[in-house]
């Protein structure tokens, strides 16, 4: 069974964002730039069906600029065999990225995507259940445990009330949750390799995806400061501000 | 010129980074506090750094190490460099100086050390032979087909978890035109030959976990086998192959100030005094721009040597004027980050003090800030004289 794994160029999660002065977005310049850390996950749990021998071929795929190739290559180095690159330097929103990785799904016919359940740049969580839904597939979203049987998946969900169990049949989607692996590092002998491993580069026309999104930002801002707190005398107290001054009861 | 990074070695510093972040990091304090690695530790984060490929990644890939360029190997230094001497030895860098071994020496000694079974230690400095390396007393004396050392060494890094060390001795004097001349042999002798002592070390202020010892000799007999190279020609050696440790020094230089450097600017953009984050003060604001510019000065200057090795174009002078800037820009940059923090930055709550303690060796080891410049000034002045 072949895996694809949509992989994100996402800002560092250790990078303190910063909204750009005319609240078009945030700075990219300059910033240090890595892959989503919930793909790296996806990666993980792909790489781990093939070396079970569950999986025949990791291919990790990547929509956006140019740098997204870096973005490939650090999945290649972790293992994956090859990566597809959709080339398009605007705005990509979840409907247009499920319908081209759709596209890119009808010709590569993977019996699985692995996806992380959301992106850390944005938090939509929309693209693996957009892919699923277009696919026609199988969704197991948030999942903290996978199973690979024949012709069935069984993956464990994370819940609000707890964890979740499905079966699905193949081919399917999932979205994968922090807890599922803990990502490896690439190792000294992949990173060399990775360079090797080709990478198709394609566009959205080429995949006949329109990719104008749909949604216009308004504008960007920073959330509000907090400010300080204040420590009350008594629970009459507390009662009185929280209706009176805060106005939450 | 063309100073970007290709995909490789971009991969390879963000992944040994995040790897000391993630692996090595969180140890420091314990080590600091205790002032011991615990083999049990030191034997997993090897495991892990056998697993990534990043141990022996300095060795070349056809006797099994990562087959590295002097570049590579710098860049992958320097991140190790962002934590303490005694954690960034877990990912250890065996002397490329082993490349010498040949016949029995290549099972014995090379492999096991490129694979993690067997680890060597360097011992040249002397209690009377520091920078003046040819007047080591410790020597070897032939019987027979064998050798006998005598003597001591000391300042001998890591010899308490060596398996063998690759030792420099005196094996009598030839008369030059510059007077009498001692000729040195290097051997490799396995710490539990009989005569052959490893002893504790002296307390010190740098490199806490990571330990000096004091090595005898006391009628240690070895095989002429256990020689490494030629017979005399053991600075032979020791030229051919450990010209890029100055680089090494240089490299751990420029990631424990990049470290020490990015606490500093943080701490100046969240602290408050007199109303506002200190950062805004000129006083210090100043000083960040000089630690950056001495950084990144240094590094470019070590880089630039690296690469220049890779083409085999590395003179002795590009080595010193990199060890030397290097670890004297540590020390100005952990001295003023230091400053920036104030009180705390002497707690042992932060890595800084630690920085701070460790860097004052780098000026001294692997040849001194005086012998640098006595290499870099000689290389100037030699062309020129008649």
């Amino acid at each position: 069974m072949k895996v694809l794994v949509p992989v994100k160029r996402v800002i560092d999660y250790n990078v303190k964002v910063r909204v750009k002065a005319d609240q078009t977005g945030v700075e990219l310049a300059n910033v240090k730039m890595s892959m989503n850390p919930f793909d790296e996950i996806s990666v993980e749990a792909a790489l781990r069906m093939k070396e079970a021998g569950q999986a025949s071929e990791v291919v990790a795929v990547s929509l956006g600029v140019q740098q997204c190739q870096e973005t490939i290559r650090t999945a290649l180095a972790m293992g994956a065999d090859r990566g597809i690159h959709v080339l398009h330097d605007g705005e990509l929103e979840p409907l247009a990225v499920a319908k081209m990785l759709k596209a890119i799904v009808d010709k590569e016919e993977p019996g699985l995507v692995i996806l992380g359940k959301q992106a850390i740049d944005d938090d939509c969580n929309q693209t693996g259940q957009m892919l699923a839904a277009l696919l026609g597939w199988a969704q197991g979203t948030f999942i903290s445990r996978l199973e690979v049987g024949d012709g069935e998946l069984k993956a464990t969900r994370e819940v609000d009330g707890g964890l979740e169990t499905v079966a699905l049949k193949t081919p399917a989607i999932v979205t994968t949750d922090l807890r599922l692996n803990e990502p490896r590092y690439a190792s000294l002998p992949n990173i060399m390799k990775a360079k090797k491993k080709p990478i198709d580069q394609m566009s959205p026309a080429d995949l006949g995806v329109d990719p104008a999104p749909r949604l216009e930002t308004l504008k960007v801002v920073e959330p509000d400061k907090r400010e300080a707190g204040v420590i009350v005398a008594d629970v009459t107290e507390l009662v009185d501000k929280l209706r009176n001054e805060a106005k939450v009861i | 010129m063309n100073f970007a990074m290709t995909d490789e070695q971009r991969m390879l510093v963000e992944v040994v980074r995040a790897f000391v972040e993630r692996e090595l990091m969180p140890h420091e304090e314990e080590i600091e506090r205790s002032g011991i690695l615990e083999p049990a530790l030191l034997e997993s984060l090897k495991q892990k750094a056998i697993a990534s490929g990043f141990y022996a990644a300095n060795m070349p890939a056809d006797v099994g190490g990562g087959g590295l360029g002097t570049l590579e190997v710098t860049l992958m230094e320097q991140e190790l460099g962002r934590t303490s001497m005694a954690l960034s030895q877990c990912v250890y860098r065996p002397s490329n100086i082993l490349m010498a071994c040949q016949g029995e020496q290549i099972e014995r000694y090379l492999l096991p050390t490129v694979r993690g079974e067997r680890m060597d230690c360097l011992a040249m400095t002397e209690p009377g032979a520091g920078s003046d390396m040819r007047s080591m007393s410790c020597s070897a004396r032939r019987d027979g087909d064998d050798w006998i050392i005598d003597g001591t060494k000391h300042f001998i890094s890591h010899a308490d978890i060596a398996d063998y060390v690759i030792l420099f001795v005196a094996t009598g004097e030839e008369e030059t035109p510059r007077g009498p001349k001692k000729k040195i042999t290097s051997f490799l002798v396995d710490t539990n030959t009989p005569g052959f002592e490893v002893r504790e070390g002296y307390r010190n202020v740098s490199h806490r976990g990571y330990h000096n010892c004091i090595l005898t000799f006391d009628k240690c007999r070895v095989p002429n086998s256990a020689v490494l190279g030629v017979p005399d020609k053991g600075f032979e050696v020791a030229n051919e192959w450990l010209g890029a440790t100055r680089l090494q020094v240089a490299a751990m230089c420029l990631g424990r100030a990049r470290r020490a450097f990015e606490l500093a600017s943080s701490w100046a953009a969240e602290r408050k005094q007199f109303g506002q984050t200190i950062g805004k003060f000129q006083g210090v604001s100043f000083k960040l721009a000089d630690m950056l510019t001495e950084i990144t000065a240094a590094e470019y200057l070590t880089y630039a040597a690296a690469w220049k090795d890779d083409q085999g174009a590395m003179t002795d002078q590009d080595a010193a004027m990199a060890k030397v800037y290097a670890s004297e820009m540590l020390s100005r940059v952990a001295d003023e980050a230091l400053q920036v923090f104030g009180g705390m930055g002497l707690m042992d709550e932060l890595p800084l003090e630690r920085i701070w303690r460790d860097a004052r060796i780098e000026r001294i080891w692997d040849g001194t800030s005086e012998i640098q410049r006595h290499i870099i000034s000689r290389s100037i002045l030699r062309p020129l004289e008649s």
